[in-house]
């Protein structure tokens, strides 16, 4: 066989990178990479659908359901402040442990000598209290919509419990810093959960890690707060996008 | 009108002429027959027609005759390969239970929407912790409980309903019941209609049951000072941290 000269080669390991499968999953029909992109319904179709969007959007939707004034974003924008506080909250991981004795040094720590400490901190806290609020909004906004009538009674089941799921974790979140305000709002908080009839005691024991508010209550909440209820909220968060779409998308029109 | 495409002008064009040589008295050699139809297919359809006839004769005992094949053709008469029989409108034999509606694509109308609404809460969350810092009080200390203690202002709306009930009334009992209440409510509200003017009661219900928590919530924040104590948050300061 004869030699292959420079251009041969370079000739034929360009086409082998364009036959490639990374190659056609980034210059794809309906990518942005792509040359010559028109907006065309062809294109407008393929964007959703050659992409992760396709997960969370059909091709289309009714008209009324891109009407800013219909569902205020209240949904899209819970789900968008779940990732903010994610991206946010595994910055906080590492400078902090959650032990009784370094908790509140490592988020003073954090505050005054780690870059951007103070600002992503403040940015975790805030979302998260904007977090229950949206949420919050978004259950009145469904309900007031008659949202939650046949075929969608399962998925506000599904959303009564992420409401929950953001309360419990903005809750587990508060203790954490290990100061005068985090403990003593706890204490509040778990003492009514021992009151729960029958096994209060137990619950609250469970709760605490013990019979006292200390490092293991710090340690166990912590679990919960970064790992066990994140965990659970991307399930049923899960389900319930799947659930709109099977559904036939957003209610209404009214 | 509609344009007819190039190549089925043209293929009618010949069906024509074929159809009008035939007419004069030429018989045109069908093409159809002879090349869409292999000859050992049609022979196999002769053997399997022969041995049909064999089978039934063994078991009925009578003599069956052989059914007349016709001779199969590719095409009907004057070059058609379709007859049309009949139009049927399309309400008359199909349940067609899906109205059509209006929709748009989700690339660029709702994506667009979505991307401007994640900016704008990211801008704003973004200046607002560059000048509003979190609180961090002192460290924590078991020995001085801090007078007023308040639990996070989503649940002050409880703490405010301890002054009023039992802790188990007041923390379990009301609570968990709105919450079972709120996850039913799609199965106690069975009336189907979406339209506010007919579903006053389910939303004045509604309305008092997120006010009474409202209310609770903005008394346990901004009016309850030192010992939880009523007060005006203008005459005697703020107690609430976020």
């Amino acid at each position: 066989m004869a030699k292959q000269s420079l251009g041969e080669k370079l000739a034929d390991i360009s086409e082998k990178t364009k036959s490639s499968q990374a190659w056609n999953s980034i210059f794809r029909p309906g990518s942005i990479f792509r040359k010559g992109y028109s907006d065309s319904p062809r294109n407008r179709s393929y964007v959703v659908m050659n992409s992760l969007i396709y997960h969370l959007h059909p091709v289309k939707v009714k008209r009324h359901a891109v009407k800013v004034s219909y569902t205020l974003c209240l949904g899209g924008l819970s789900f968008f402040l779940f990732i903010l506080l994610t991206v946010t909250g595994i910055f906080l991981m590492f400078f902090y442990r959650p032990t009784a004795a370094q908790a509140w040094d490592d988020i003073y720590t954090l505050q005054t000598s780690v870059t951007f400490g103070l600002f992503v901190r403040n940015m975790h806290r805030w979302t998260a209290h904007l977090m229950v609020l949206t949420v919050f909004l978004h259950m009145a906004r469904v309900f007031y919509h008659g949202a939650y009538k046949a075929p969608r009674e399962f998925n506000w089941v599904i959303g009564v419990i992420l409401l929950t799921l953001t309360l419990l974790l903005s809750f587990t979140g508060y203790l954490l810093p290990w100061d005068q305000l985090a403990l003593w709002a706890v204490t509040v908080g778990t003492n009514m959960m021992g009151y729960t009839p029958v096994f209060g005691d137990q619950v609250r024991f469970v709760l605490l890690g013990g019979v006292e508010i200390g490092t293991d209550t710090l340690l166990r909440w912590y679990v919960l707060h970064v790992l066990m209820l994140p965990f659970v909220a991307v399930i049923f968060m899960a389900i319930h996008f799947w659930r709109v779409r099977k559904d036939g998308g957003i209610s209404g029109p009214l | 009108m509609a344009e007819i495409p190039e190549h089925l002008l043209k293929r009618a064009e010949e069906a024509k002429a074929r159809a009008g040589a035939e007419s004069e008295g030429e018989p045109v050699p069908n093409e159809a027959t002879e090349t869409k139809v292999p000859e050992e297919l049609l022979d196999r359809t002769k053997a399997a027609g022969d041995r049909d006839t064999t089978l039934a004769t063994k078991e009925s005992g009578t003599q069956v005759e052989p059914p007349q094949l016709p001779a199969p053709t590719g095409s009907g008469p004057a070059g058609h390969t379709q007859r049309l029989l009949t139009v049927v409108k399309s309400g008359s034999i199909q349940d067609v239970k899906l109205k059509p509606v209006d929709k748009v694509h989700v690339w660029p109308h709702l994506l667009v929407v979505e991307f401007v609404a994640a900016l704008a809460i990211t801008a704003f969350s973004t200046v607002f912790s560059i000048f509003v810092n979190a609180p961090l009080l002192e460290l924590a200390n078991f020995n001085q409980t801090p007078n007023p203690s308040k639990a996070p202002w989503y649940f002050l709306g409880l703490q405010e309903l301890l002054t009023m009930f039992h802790p188990m009334v007041a923390g379990v009992t009301i609570p968990g019941l709105a919450l079972f209440l709120l996850i039913l409510a799609p199965y106690i509200d069975r009336n189907p209609s979406n339209k506010p003017e007919d579903r006053k009661f389910a939303i004045s219900l509604m309305t008092i049951h997120l006010m009474f928590w409202a209310v609770l919530v903005m008394i346990g924040s901004f009016f309850r000072g030192p010992g939880f104590n009523f007060i005006f948050p203008w005459a005697d300061g703020l107690f609430f941290e976020l």
